[in-house]
């Protein structure tokens, strides 16, 4: 009954009849529909609220406090942030995926880069099969990936060890305390380049074919159009690989996470900062602490991204 | 032209084999027996061609949990992808279409969120939970699935162009309400970007491993990521009578991985429109 008494009032201010006096504008109409962008967002933003500003809430209210065996629960102010920016372990797992990030994230920009400007480059053959071929790990699940390049890696049965036994080698050590960051960065670069390049394509694709016309009439060879046309138009999605790339980065988990049973030597509990949360949480019951080092991690990857996002804009602008 | 055509097409085809060996590695290795997977070359065949027996050992292996796992991982992610896009798409609706009181504030709390960590939120979301006794229950992997600000911001960016302003105008004329207007006129222009959401949370939600890790400690709810990993951990220390798990876990491994797959190459258009509605417009 209401909805058909406003669906009438509505159609009324929109077609501009007695109610009101002179023929609304489009943008005018819009604003006396206000109220239906409530209605149209309230769903989403009470899911947003109570999903994620809440728990975000209740972690820092948590973070305030500390478990003590003699009196319990205690106000412990801002101690637990203090302890963790102090914490030798958290801090030795944010230099290790500092140094995976250093290390991995050019490598694998780089492949999705040229692997894209190959395939929109016109002179590469089956260029749909290289495009769906290299695109499919990313539909692999990280646990499935995981599994099979440490299988693949293992000494037991990993093809190189295997070749290696053959010709009476040593097969590098894989899992070992040496290489084992740069076998993680392989499985996430194994993972993630082919998405990277479908993002960077489609950005590719979004540049208008005039520009090209043009090089090709000044008689640009296809270097000097992927370097002075491609790249450049390139920026905005480079800046969001970048940027998913550093939040992805700071929440490696899942990775060490399944090569540990397999290598626990190496893998300490807090050999990333968010195995360690997980360990504080779980296995060492300081939720507390746990919800601090979250809590802190979160806001360092907020801080680091916002920080490549406006760097980039500001020399953008230059 | 030509030399450079084969050149490239060199060099492409080696990536190509990068990306593609781990996968053929692992459908020979789910056709051996786990003694073959020993003792035999990993990149060819073994002795037994096992792989129905590893299907049929993989089904019914603990009374059948690969099958509850995959039907969990199916209700998961089919439950949360709908839900998502249908919230991302009122909402981008909403906000792109509508002037509201407090929109532009709103929109960049929303927006400044897409760069927090998922696994940032799943701590406190864990914490919160057991709180209000919702950890290890099937909506502890469903809620938090549900609120996407990327998702959001895709179906944000999708309105403005999709959407023509004067058709909604022209429909206002005709005496239709809003939300005749959303479902009669807009929906099906708004359809290409609303599948896109789909797929992406889609995919999220069935590749989860950290989330579900931490909600859930009952194996019933476990979805197959953490289920598989469970079989791998056994596997690991195995000795005797679970030896057997590993080809079991290769097995397994492959069958949760060929929906994905299928449904990535069938679909493949709206990942690219997805994505470049994501990087172009930034």
């Amino acid at each position: 009954m209401s909805r058909s008494v406003s669906q009438l009032r509505d159609s009324r201010l929109a077609s501009g009849s007695p109610a009101s006096p002179r023929p609304p504008s489009p943008g005018r109409s819009r604003r006396n529909h206000g109220r239906y962008g409530y209605i149209f967002g309230a769903p989403f933003l009470l899911c947003f609220l109570l999903l994620f500003v809440l728990p975000l809430g209740y972690a820092a209210y948590l973070s305030l406090f500390r478990n003590q065996l003699v009196g319990g629960t205690v106000f412990a102010g801002l101690s637990n942030y203090v302890h963790a920016v102090t914490d030798g372990q958290l801090i030795a797992g944010a230099g290790r995926v500092a140094l995976f990030f250093a290390m991995q994230v050019p490598l694998m920009l780089l492949l999705a880069l040229l692997a894209a400007l190959a395939i929109d480059s016109g002179v590469l053959r089956a260029a749909r099969v290289f495009r769906l071929g290299i695109f499919i790990p990313y539909a692999i699940p990280g646990v499935v990936a995981t599994l099979m390049w440490g299988y693949l890696y293992g000494p037991d049965f990993g093809p190189v060890a295997q070749l290696a036994s053959k010709l009476h080698v040593a097969a590098p050590d894989f899992l070992g305390s040496t290489l084992m960051l740069p076998s993680i960065a392989n499985i996430v670069t194994w993972e993630f380049t082919g998405y990277n390049m479908i993002v960077l394509y489609a950005a590719l694709r979004a540049v208008p074919r005039e520009l090209y016309e043009a090089a090709a009439v000044d008689g640009a060879s296809a270097w000097r159009v992927a370097w002075h046309i491609k790249i450049p138009a390139l920026r905005p999605a480079l800046l969001l690989c970048l940027i998913f790339s550093v939040i992805g980065s700071f929440q490696l988990f899942t990775e060490p996470n399944l090569l540990q049973p397999i290598s626990p030597t190496v893998i300490s509990a807090s050999y990333t900062p968010n195995l360690y949360a997980y360990s504080l949480a779980f296995i060492s019951q300081e939720p507390d602490y746990a919800a601090a080092v979250s809590f802190l991690l979160g806001l360092v990857t907020l801080v680091v991204s916002y920080t490549v996002l406006l760097t980039a804009r500001r020399r953008a602008r230059r | 032209m030509r030399i450079r055509s084969n050149l490239l097409t060199v060099a492409m085809t080696l990536f190509l084999a990068y990306a593609i060996f781990p996968l053929f590695w692992l459908v020979i290795s789910s056709t051996k027996t786990t003694s073959d997977l020993f003792s035999t070359f990993g990149l060819w065949f073994g002795h037994d061609f096992a792989l129905l027996h590893n299907i049929r050992q993989t089904l019914t292996y603990g009374h059948g949990e690969y099958l509850r796992w995959l039907g969990n991982t199916l209700f998961y992610a089919v439950v949360s992808a709908v839900g998502a896009a249908c919230l991302a798409t009122f909402a981008g609706y909403g906000f792109a279409k509508y002037t509201f009181r407090g929109r532009g504030p709103l929109l960049g709390v929303v927006l400044g969120t897409i760069m927090v960590p998922v696994t940032a939120l799943a701590i406190p979301t864990y914490l919160l939970f057991s709180k209000v006794s919702l950890v290890n229950t099937p909506w502890s992997v469903i809620l938090p699935s549900l609120v996407s600000p990327f998702g959001f911001f895709l179906m944000w960016v999708y309105t403005r162009d999709a959407v023509s302003d004067s058709i909604m105008d022209a429909a206002r004329i005709d005496g239709a309400g809003e939300l005749t207007i959303f479902f009669r006129v807009s929906a099906r222009s708004l359809a290409p970007g609303f599948v896109t959401v789909l797929l992406f949370t889609l995919v999220a939600t069935w590749n989860n491993y950290f989330l579900p890790l931490i909600m859930l400690n009952n194996p019933r709810y476990y979805p197959i990521t953490v289920g598989l990993s469970s079989w791998a951990a056994q596997a690991v220390g195995a000795s005797g009578a679970n030896s057997g798990l590993l080809a079991l876990v290769v097995t397994g491994s492959l069958l949760s991985v060929i929906p994905l797959v299928v449904v990535f190459i069938l679909l493949q258009r709206y990942w690219q429109s997805g994505l470049s509605a994501g990087a172009v417009k930034e």
